[in-house]
Parts: C-alpha cells; structure tokens; sequence
C-alpha cells in the first residue's frame, strides 16, 4: 500500500534529525541547511544534467582504460613483474584469501564500475521531462554503491606499497595509477555538479505506474 | 490535509509523516496496520530505520572481536632465502617508520589503527547516549556520526597496501610475500564498522529533545 503524498510538496524531513521544515526555493549555487542539525538539505547545481553527463562519459573511458593496463611494476636483477587492479584481486583469490579478494574486487573495480554506469544511464534517462520509473530504480542503487566505491583509498594503498617495494626493487608507477588518480577526481566533480532531487522532482511516481497498469489491465479484461 | 510547522512539535514524526530514506518525499502512512511504500520511488518505508540499536550494536561487537586477531595475527608474510618472517599491522607501520618514511607510516597508523577504535567507540557512545535517552550535546553528537561515516572507509587503505604488495612481489625464489591470516579479520573489522554507521538512525539523537521518543517506533 502506497503512502498518501502531501499537499505541500515543500515539506521535507531531515534525513539527519527529522525536523519538519520548509525547503526554500533555491536559486542554482545556493544551498538550504537543516536550523537544527545542520545537515544540507539540498545544493541547486547549475546545468546539472548536462555537466555530469560530459564527466561521466570522459569517467567511463577513463575507467575502461585504469582496468586494462598496469597500474604498477617493479623491476630488480634484471627480472620485471606488473600488476593491474583486477591482477591483485586475481592474486588474492589464487592465493586463498576469497574472501578478501572479493572485497578487493568489489571495491576497487566493480563499485566504481557500477558507479559510472549508473550514473549514465541515470543522466541519459533523465533527459526526457517525465523520466521514466526505472530512473529512480538506478538513482536508489546509485547512493549505495557510492558508499562502496574506493579508489581513492586503494590510490593511498597503492602509494604505501610503492613506497614500502621501493626499499627492495626499482618500481614503475603504471599508467593506470594515473588515470585512476584523475578519475577521483572526475567522480568527485560528477557528485559536486549532481542534483538528484531535480530528478526525483521530474521522474514518474510508482504510484501512477502502478495505477496505470491496472487500468490498462481492466481495460483489456472488459474488452475481452 | 494541511500541515502547519509548529514548533511545539518539530519532528516528522510527532506528524505521523514519513520520510522516504531514497527519494526524501514526505509521506503519510495510508494504514497504521499496514507498512507503507513512498508513492514516488516505491521503497518500503518506515518512521526510524527498523532494529537500529540492536542491528548496530550487533555489527559494532562483531567488529571489536575481529579487531583483536587482526591485529595479533599477521597481515603479510615475506619469503626470502633466509626464511619467511611475518608481519601485523603495526610492524607494518614500524617498518615504514624513517626519516623520510614517516608521513606514510603516520597514514596507516591512523588508518588502521586508530580510526577503527575511534569509530567503535564513537559508535558506542552514541548508542548508549541514545539509549539513555539523553537530551545534551545532541549537535555534538550528530557531528560526531557524521565524522564516522566519512572517514571509515579509510580503514581500507591496508587492506589495498597488503594486496598490491603481495600481487606484485613475487621474485621467486628471490622473494615473495604472501597475505597473512589477520587480513580477512582486518577487512572484516572495516566492513562491520562501515554497515554499523549504516544501520544507525542519527534522528534517534534528536527524538528525546523533541518529545518524540518511543513514539511511533
């Protein structure tokens, strides 16, 4: 059963302290803070479709390319080895330690993947004016992969190991360590020019979905 | 029905309004015997996150116990020519520990050994402050929660040193090093830590203060 929507739509409650308030309307750059808690309530992003959907699609090739060349190398008596990402979850998993590995993986490659892909899909789904029910199905999953998503913690990872190998062996830091560095960088500003509650205002609600898809069943029962 | 802000009675839910964790639409439960799902992104929806005390506590005990063998236990274990020596954590940062070494070492010190202590026992405040009802220093507090949630993936940055040190030694019969027993404990310790933060419901800070405590809930 669907809960009643409100009358007022400027009504919200802080996620962070559950204060009813009014959510003012912003002009884009300016922000709204909870009185209470302090939290931010919403930041309008100026163009924020179109500017994320530019730092996605560079995101996505950079992506691709951080997963398919070494990230690191070493050399020492004359003998050479390289690693990519994937190559270190791989080694994990060779070596016995499953469990890690998968989190290894999932952090460091999946949840960045996904987070990119969601993310297109998101922007391009939300081009049309009544973006369509699954828009807001990715923009659920897109939060929490967020969370899960670490590049940056495995860069940091990546610079203590070098640093740690660089005491026994020449290292070579990849290609890939570099790309992986500017695409933090592209996802923080994918985040930073954001607004997803430009697309929950816009996006069509479950309720009607589901209204009209009862309708239109009814209507090909009394048909038949 | 329209509502009227009333400071008397500030919170959501002395309203009997829900807020939809996903979308953030404001709501109002159609049954009180039902639960209900936000009309506009169809998640199901209640008024605080359900079992949140005791699914927190749950994964904040079960991170304490793993952060014992992950520290104990070895994270990475070196093969050379003169045999295999092993390492835990905080041999790890002693290792980096040079003159010119030292900001890295400082860096998975406070990762991995302090932040993981800090955000159990941070975790661990809160609870017990919200259990006990308290109505002080609730903006403290919430700053506090949302520290937690910001720095603890941070811990993950041993578990990505281990694995990328281990993937790219390997000069047998030179040397290798191989990960140790402590790290799935170490990677378990940041997971719980992280779906702790997760589980708990930083509104209940706040419920005591607005009157609205064991209501509804």
């Amino acid at each position: 059963m669907y809960n009643q929507a409100l009358s007022d739509a400027s009504l919200i409650g802080c996620p962070h302290c559950d204060l009813l308030q009014r959510l003012p309307a912003l002009e884009p750059g300016e922000s709204a803070r909870c009185p209470r808690c302090g939290k931010e309530l919403w930041r309008r992003k100026e163009d924020s479709l179109q500017r994320p959907l530019a730092l996605t699609i560079a995101a996505a090739l950079l992506y691709v390319v951080a997963n398919t060349v070494p990230m690191l190398g070493l050399t020492v008596v004359g003998r050479e080895a390289f690693t990519t990402v994937f190559g270190g979850a791989l080694h994990l998993w060779n070596a016995g330690w499953e469990s890690v590995a998968v989190l290894v993986l999932f952090t460091a490659v999946v949840a960045p993947g996904l987070q990119i892909g969601l993310m297109l899909a998101i922007l391009l789904g939300a081009r049309r004016v009544r973006p369509h029910r699954w828009v807001g199905h990715l923009l659920r999953y897109y939060s929490t992969v967020g969370t899960w998503s670490m590049i940056e913690v495995m860069i940091l990872g990546v610079l203590v190991a070098l640093i740690k190998i660089a005491e026994l062996a020449k290292v070579i830091p990849g290609l890939a360590l570099f790309v992986l560095g500017v695409l933090v960088f592209l996802i923080a500003a994918i985040e930073a020019s954001f607004d997803p509650r430009e697309v929950w205002q816009r996006v069509e609600w479950a309720e009607a979905a589901e209204r009209q898809r009862a309708a239109s069943k009814n209507m090909t029962e009394a048909a038949s | 029905m329209s509502t009227v802000l009333d400071p008397a009675v500030p919170s959501a839910i002395q309203r009997g309004l829900q807020t939809c964790e996903c979308c953030g639409l404001l709501s109002r439960p159609a049954s009180r015997a039902e639960e209900g799902r936000c009309p506009r992104c169809g998640r199901g929806l209640e008024f605080r996150k359900p079992a949140s005390l005791q699914r927190t506590w749950a994964f904040l005990i079960g991170a304490a116990i793993c952060y014992i063998p992950a520290n104990v236990l070895p994270v990475m274990m070196t093969t050379t020519f003169s045999g295999t020596e092993s390492d835990t954590i905080l041999q790890g940062v002693v290792f980096l520990w040079s003159p010119t070494g030292w900001p890295l070492s400082l860096i998975v010190l406070i990762a991995s050994i302090m932040i993981p202590v800090a955000k159990i026992s941070a975790l661990g405040y809160l609870l017990i402050t919200v259990k006990r009802g308290s109505i002080r220093n609730n903006g403290q507090r919430i700053r506090l929660y949302r520290i937690v949630e910001i720095v603890g993936r941070w811990s993950m940055v041993d578990v990505f040193v281990d694995t990328f040190t281990a993937a790219l030694v390997q000069l047998q019969p030179l040397m290798s090093v191989e990960p140790g027993p402590g790290l799935p404990f170490f990677a378990a310790v940041v997971v719980l830590t992280m779906l702790a933060a997760e589980s708990f419901d930083p509104r209940l800070i706040w419920d005591p203060s607005s009157g609205a405590a064991g209501k509804e809930i």
